[in-house]
């Protein structure tokens, strides 16, 4: 008989939230490389102010993306290292329950620091981001690139050199949702009619949905070996 | 299931990782209730042997049945009934050893109560009650082993998979886990037992397979052995397998 479903979900998650309370291993180093990038990005981009207003959007996911890559590495770094992928493997767990699991504590983290970076994007770049719709494309966004890229780290996982691995295999999965997500937030950022950026919105939530279905699809065949 | 039918059967078994054969026609059974020593150096085959058997890796050919079960095709079937102690510790380090064993009993479908009466039961037999609350990460070697022999035997599988159980044991730990095998030996579960030391095999099993360079190079009774001769007879069909 299958544990069910929904408690192998809950227990993955509420382990990950009670290591990563205790560790702080994850969001520590997730949030400090996201606050550094941020300004790297605007030193880089401080000689050329009109460069730096259009480029916020670009700045904003991009970092999200290299942020997101650490912590998706050192989550599923944490299951490796010890083989406690196998221990949950040895459970009479379906594949998919340890997939969804991990992409919810994954997605969790990731939100976090993004729900962080747009007030101090807001700060550093002089330009608000706390609008409402900019927060559910975040919303949105991050969910796809947490789930692309808790299947990309899981199949990773096992390689010679996964901190490599993982972008090399994830950036150019992510683009489409890279590409939307960039459209949809500038496009709110510059106040434009919500005709012009709602349909990069419903592609980046259309984009979202069919990864993590194919995601779903594929964690079977990824975690086995 | 036929009474006479073995519970664990080896058909033919090979497995290759890249172009390294690592098992190679291994054939065998195991009875209920049966305790097998699986001996071999370093390099032999018995770990993959045992992630095999756990529906952790899949054969190149050949066929595994646990129950009945066709393994790993069938292996949500037979995965409650397996527990398996690695050599790796299986554990993390950032959960007390309490909530290392409650989130495995949680994957395993038990209930609260259930978990909690077994989590106490297993930390008092490991003898890791007083640190029950302590993270797994400032435990010694010997005691992540006695916390993850705890984990294996949480859901008190049918089936027993040992890997090198006793490696960095103190004298202690070696008899509570010692203590623990012949418990299980008198539930009548069945043991399959990885080990480097041949001393301790004719005292917990009454058969040993020797794997040398992935085949079976002995299946045969040890209980009337000793110690020294069940080294005797290692190093000569470790050596006659080596030369053939």
């Amino acid at each position: 008989m299958k544990t069910r479903f929904r408690i192998a979900v809950l227990a993955i998650v509420s382990k990950d939230l009670r290591a990563e309370i205790r560790s702080r291993e994850l969001l520590s180093v997730m949030a400090i490389f996201a606050f550094l990038c941020i300004l790297v990005f605007s030193f880089a981009l401080e000689l050329e102010r009109v460069a730096r207003e259009e480029a916020i959007s670009g700045v904003l996911w991009v970092t999200l993306v290299f942020a997101s890559l650490l912590g998706f590495n050192r989550s599923l770094a944490q299951e490796g290292d010890q083989g406690n992928l196998d221990a949950m493997l040895l459970a009479p767990v379906s594949r998919p329950a340890i997939f969804f699991g991990k992409l919810l504590s994954n997605y969790f983290f990731t939100l976090i620091v993004a729900l962080v970076i747009l007030p101090l994007m807001t700060v550093i770049y002089n330009s608000n981001l706390l609008k409402g719709w900019l927060i559910v494309t975040t919303v949105v966004g991050v969910f796809g690139f947490s789930s692309i890229g808790t299947l990309l780290a899981m199949l990773t996982l096992h390689t010679r050199s996964r901190e490599a691995m993982l972008p090399i295999a994830m950036l150019p999965v992510a683009l489409p949702l890279l590409l939307t997500a960039v459209r949809a937030t500038t496009g709110i950022l510059n106040d434009s009619p919500a005709r012009e950026w709602l349909v990069w919105l419903q592609l980046l939530a259309a984009v979202t949905v069919i990864y993590l279905a194919l995601c779903w699809l594929l964690s079977g065949f990824v975690l086995e070996e | 299931m036929d009474e006479k039918t073995p519970l664990i059967e080896v058909e033919d078994l090979s497995k290759t990782f890249g172009l390294l054969p690592v098992l190679r026609s291994v054939n065998f059974g195991v009875a209920r209730a049966e305790t097998i020593m699986l001996l071999g150096q370093n390099g032999g085959g018995k770990t993959t042997l045992l992630r095999l058997l756990a529906g952790l890796s899949k054969p190149t050919t050949g066929a595994i049945r646990i129950g009945g079960w066709q393994m790993p095709t069938e292996a949500m079937e037979v995965r409650r009934q397996i527990g398996l102690l690695s050599h790796q510790p299986l554990l993390y380090g950032n959960l007390s050893a309490r909530e290392n064993l409650d989130f495995f009993g949680k994957l395993y479908g038990m209930a609260k109560d259930e978990r909690a009466e077994r989590i106490g039961a297993l930390l008092d037999q490991v003898g890791l009650a007083k640190r029950a609350d302590s993270l797994a990460r400032g435990f010694s070697r010997g005691m992540q082993q006695r916390l993850s022999i705890a984990r294996a035997n949480l859901h008190q599988p049918e089936i027993l998979l040992l890997d090198e159980p006793f490696t960095g044991l103190d004298q202690a730990a070696a008899e509570t886990l010692e203590g623990l095998v012949l418990s299980a030996q008198r539930e009548e579960r069945t043991l399959i037992i990885a080990t480097h030391q041949l001393g301790r095999a004719p005292t917990l099993a009454g058969r040993a397979l020797i794997l040398s360079r992935g085949q079976i190079a002995f299946d045969g009774n040890i209980e009337t052995m000793s110690a020294a001769n069940l080294g005797e007879l290692y190093t000569r069909v470790c050596n006659g397998a080596a030369m053939a």
